[in-house]
């Protein structure tokens, strides 16, 4: 089979531009037949939905804003080993290793963590590879609907610490579920 | 001589060992090998990671060999016939060897300076398991200080003795050894004395794990976001060549090691002055950026490496169109001819 044959997508239509007879010329069939598809289309599954009243179901591997995650004493679980933005396609993330004083050991998990952890909101297109590469179970991509608030200035997507660490009240909340359950 | 090493024939020289020959030979059926160093006298037959099976002793005797042989200590004989990767003992027992180095190592990579450079991750990426049958607690040392340039983490250590012949070949007074026995036995100085020869520092660039790391280094960055170079300065320490490769962030250099090969070897020692000294790129020459294995993970993000463009089979006639469309794409100078422009005005169908 040569290659001028071979149609790819297997819609390969050859095009003309031949005289129409007068019975085309008259576009009553075509008419019909366009009619005819708007007809078909009354009975099929309505694709909008009636939004304040009904709301979409959320897909259950979305992914929404990142979180660094707190364990149930409250303490860091980043250890800033840079697989996250090794793994990060849109190379969002950038982080400092500092090393944990002895008397901070309440604040972080491991020996080394994260004094420094920036995500580039701009640049980060919520794929969750950061999520997945994190061997120390640190940072989460929430269901929060919120992706990015909007802002006039640039820096104001660069999220920090700040922004991106577990507040101190859900992680306790974590630990009283764990308690109780 | 001539050995055959996984199906390839290579000539060597008498004394040559299995290993040797394999690595001249290359590839994949070079054994790995944790505790053998070229560049150290009497290193090699502790860590059994590089075993290999030999099927043929040699043309005198050409009985197998019943047991598995560490390659890095025996010596290759004439007519020898060696399988290394293509064996299934061997590949069975360097993962049992994998298991075994890995029960006492902690699970501290994110946090290990070495990690990305790990000779013990390479070998457990390629043998290891992905779950530990071991539920016992692992042994722990108590941290010790040795001194303000090398950072000691006993936890992690192998016990594969290249610091101490580091110590004992490269420097004229050695400090530190491995004390006590059996699951007890730890890399330790002599009543806590710090090591401060001026060639002390190559113990990092030998250590095959994360035992022996940088202080200077500590937490600064990790292995593959810098950026190394080749870098050498005029070291006026005997002895020192002065030949190093820079690991730069930005303008900063953050780190300066030995020049490693393929094999984590370093080409030449360097002095504890190029080591942890110079850390100003003013004082260095930079050479031009280190090449490293193509599957390295210090490769990742650098988009300097030139690549190859990907052949397909049926590239000429679909990607990029025929010969012939391409040139009509200019409709004036390539003008129909008379049957073509019939088709077009009155249809072919």
């Amino acid at each position: 089979m040569s290659i001028e044959a071979i149609s790819l997508s297997g819609r390969k239509k050859l095009v003309s531009n031949k005289e129409m007879t007068f019975w085309e010329r008259m576009y009553i069939v075509a008419i019909v037949k366009g009619l005819m598809i708007t007809i078909q289309h009354l009975f099929t599954r309505k694709v909008t939905i009636q939004y304040p009243e009904q709301v979409r179901e959320m897909s259950p591997v979305y992914r929404g804003q990142h979180m660094l995650k707190r364990d149930e004493q409250g303490r860091e679980n980043c250890t800033a080993c840079g697989l996250c933005a090794l793994s990060c396609p849109a190379e969002a993330i950038t982080m400092k290793a500092e090393e944990r004083k002895p008397d901070e050991k309440h604040l972080y998990r491991e020996e080394k963590y994260a004094s420094i952890y920036e995500i580039n909101m701009l640049r980060c297109i919520f794929c969750g590879l950061c999520e997945e590469a994190c061997p120390k179970d640190a940072i989460y991509l929430t269901t929060s609907k919120v992706l990015v608030a909007s802002s006039y200035d640039r820096e104001d997507f660069i999220y920090g610490k700040d922004k991106l660490v577990m507040p101190l009240d859900i992680a306790m909340q974590n630990a009283q579920l764990k308690n109780t359950n | 001589m001539k050995v055959t090493i996984d199906g390839q024939e290579i000539e060597v020289e008498a004394g040559t060992t299995i290993l040797q020959a394999a690595r001249m030979i290359g590839g994949e059926s070079v054994p790995p090998a944790m505790c053998y160093y070229s560049k150290l006298k009497g290193s090699g037959g502790k860590c059994r990671c590089c075993l290999v099976e030999v099927a043929k002793g040699s043309e005198a005797d050409p009985r197998p060999m019943p047991k598995l042989m560490a390659s890095c200590v025996t010596g290759c004989m004439d007519g020898m016939e060696v399988n290394s990767k293509s064996s299934d003992r061997v590949k069975e027992a360097r993962e049992s060897v994998t298991e075994f180095l890995l029960i006492n190592h902690p699970l501290d990579c994110p946090v290990c300076d070495q990690a990305g450079e790990c000779d013990l991750q390479d070998l457990s990426f390629e043998h290891g398991k992905a779950k530990s049958r071991f539920i016992e607690e692992k042994r722990t040392f108590e941290p010790e200080n040795i001194g303000p340039n090398i950072q000691l983490h006993m936890n992690r250590c192998i016990l594969c003795y290249r610091c101490v012949m580091v110590a004992d070949q490269l420097t004229d007074n050695r400090v530190h050894g491995v004390m006590d026995r059996g699951d007890h036995s730890n890399i330790s100085t002599c009543i806590s004395k710090a090591i401060d020869n001026e060639f002390s520092g190559n113990m990092i660039d030998v250590c095959p794990v994360g035992a022996l790391t940088d202080k200077t280094f500590r937490f600064k960055s990790r292995v593959w976001f810098n950026k190394p170079y080749d870098a050498h300065r005029e070291c006026t320490t005997p002895g020192c060549c002065g030949k190093t490769t820079v690991w730069m962030f930005g303008d900063e250099i953050q780190r300066v090691t030995g020049r490693k090969d393929i094999y984590h070897e370093v080409e030449e020692f360097i002095c504890n002055e190029c080591r942890f000294d110079h850390k100003d790129p003013a004082d260095w020459v930079i050479e031009g950026p280190r090449e490293f294995d193509k599957d390295s993970v210090i490769n990742q993000n650098n988009y300097t490496q030139k690549l190859d463009t990907v052949q397909i089979a049926t590239e000429e006639g679909i990607l990029k169109g025929r010969e012939q469309d391409r040139k009509k794409i200019s409709m004036p100078a390539i003008p129909l001819d008379k049957e073509e422009e019939d088709n077009f005005k009155h249809g072919n169908l």
